[in-house]
């Protein structure tokens, strides 16, 4: 079965593209770890953040409408965490109803920090967007071990964008082959039939497992896992990071003006 | 002659008790391309994980002189390549040349090396130019030819390959086939297709329930349908 890339539009072309993947990696983390730790009251701060991600989002040439629906996934859990705050902060009140037997009331600390979770969640995955859409898997997978990430994490990272649509297409057959055999019936047994199915992928993986490890023994895998480096830092790099640099500093000094 | 496989009284038990080998021997020629068919579940693919020390049984067995045992172990599996029968299997890195370069890379070889090693087999399999597609995007067809190349890229003296042509359809099968002909090494095919037994190898083994029940030449073994009837090879 045919599916999508992980890393769709990576194999494209553009100056983000052809940046250093561990010079992308440090950037993504280091715009990360400001946009949360920057107050929301320095909103001008998120303006310049945001120009920032789309001026690079542009540059990278990424179909706006593609990275616009892929950044929305994040909302469902951002908000099933946050759409509550603005009901139980206490503080000045935006509003109350009263609905049935409750009084509910909304403050606008409460809405503050609504609008901070959403905003700052959203400017992440933009960036992570930005990075794993310009970037080739395997080459963010050689980029985090020379950061120095354990190997066994990049190992497990590396089966699991190997084996994710193997194991995808058989969860496909074995829906197909179940509802094939007319899968209804009362909710208990169509409960029983699914766990069922979760235990037999869980020991088919675990057979396979041990098949792919028989086939790593025999090219002479000892425990030891080696590779060919094939990175280089090019001075689109250094450029490309010290300009970041800057425009990540960029509010800072403008709130000393 | 040169002995590419010596194997003695070899038995071998899975690890809940059930016998999967029973008392084979066995003695292969260098350049010899020979067949072992018997039926599901007859203990081929379990008799080939012996061949590069994946199982080990009671009896020693000895590749090229070398005998199967721990220090060996290295120099072994350079000498025997083994192709799974499930590509998905074998083929378990992000992309090709990470998965061809494998072996070479295990074995200790010079990034030159490596890499030339992995031009070479590509080109063997006819797979050149697919170096950095990942493994999941190409057909079956053309996993079966890396995951051949994944081995060729070692320089195996013995190529030992378990159902090659299965999930395949004619086309691709008969062209791999014309490529397994065309590779000068000593060959062992597990398989239950008998046109790729015919095409390929001079002598065949048939076994069943573990045990060798039939040896000899392919066109006698073939010929002859009650055999093949009793251990499930003919209708």
């Amino acid at each position: 079965m045919k599916h999508s890339f992980l890393d769709q539009y990576s194999d494209r072309d553009s100056p983000i593209h052809r940046l250093d993947p561990r010079t992308k990696l440090v950037a993504s983390l280091a715009f990360i770890l400001i946009v949360v730790l920057i107050p929301i009251v320095n909103w001008q701060a998120f303006v310049i953040y945001l120009s920032l991600i789309v001026a690079l989002l542009i540059i990278s040439k990424l179909p706006p409408l593609y990275v616009l629906k892929r950044s929305l996934v994040i909302f469902p859990f951002v908000l099933m965490i946050a759409i509550f705050i603005p009901f139980f902060k206490s503080g000045e009140i935006a509003g109350s109803y009263n609905i049935w037997l409750w009084r509910v009331s909304i403050s606008y600390d409460g809405l503050l920090i609504l609008a901070n979770v959403v905003s700052k969640a959203w400017l992440c995955i933009l960036s992570l967007i930005l990075l794993s859409s310009t970037t080739k898997f395997t080459e963010l997978l050689k980029g985090l071990k020379r950061l120095g990430m354990p190997r066994m994490i990049v190992l497990i990272l590396s089966f699991m964008y190997r084996y994710i649509f193997v194991l995808v297409d058989e969860v496909m057959r074995m829906r197909q082959a179940r509802d094939s055999r007319n899968f209804g019936g009362a909710r208990l047994r169509q409960l029983k039939t699914i766990g069922n199915m979760i235990g037999t992928l869980f020991i088919r993986s675990y057979e396979r497992g041990e098949r792919i490890y028989a086939a790593m023994l025999a090219r002479g895998f000892d425990g030891e896992v080696r590779s060919l480096q094939r990175l280089n830092f090019k001075k689109a790099d250094a450029c490309f990071g010290i300009a970041f640099g800057l425009a990540l500093a960029s509010p800072a000094i403008l709130l000393l003006f | 002659m040169d002995k590419a496989v010596e194997i003695e009284d070899l038995s071998f038990f899975y690890p809940d008790g059930r016998k999967a080998l029973t008392d084979i021997s066995l003695v292969v020629y260098r350049d010899e391309n020979l067949a072992v068919i018997g039926p599901n579940g007859a203990g081929k693919s379990t008799l080939l994980l012996h061949l590069n020390g994946i199982h080990r049984g009671n009896s020693t067995i000895k590749i090229f002189g070398l005998p199967v045992e721990e220090r060996n172990l290295k120099e072994i599996r350079r000498k025997v390549g083994l192709v799974f029968q499930d590509p998905e299997d074998q083929l378990f890195s992000p992309t090709v040349f990470d998965d061809v370069a494998f072996g070479p890379i295990n074995m200790g070889y010079s990034e030159v090396e490596v890499k030339r090693r992995v031009a070479q087999a590509l080109e063997w399999v006819g797979m050149s130019g697919y170096e950095q597609r990942s493994p999941h995007h190409l057909s079956v067809g053309e996993k079966k030819r890396v995951a051949i190349a994944t081995v060729l890229a070692l320089n195996p003296e013995l190529l030992v390959l378990d159902e090659p042509t299965s999930n395949l359809d004619p086309r691709s099968k008969w062209s791999l086939i014309e490529l397994l002909r065309q590779l000068p090494v000593t060959k062992i095919v597990a398989s239950h297709d008998l046109e790729l037994v015919k095409a390929l190898c001079q002598r065949t083994i048939i076994l069943d329930e573990g045990e060798i029940v039939a040896e000899g030449n392919t066109m006698s073994i073939l010929n002859n349908i009650p055999l093949l009837r009793a251990h499930g090879l003919a209708p």
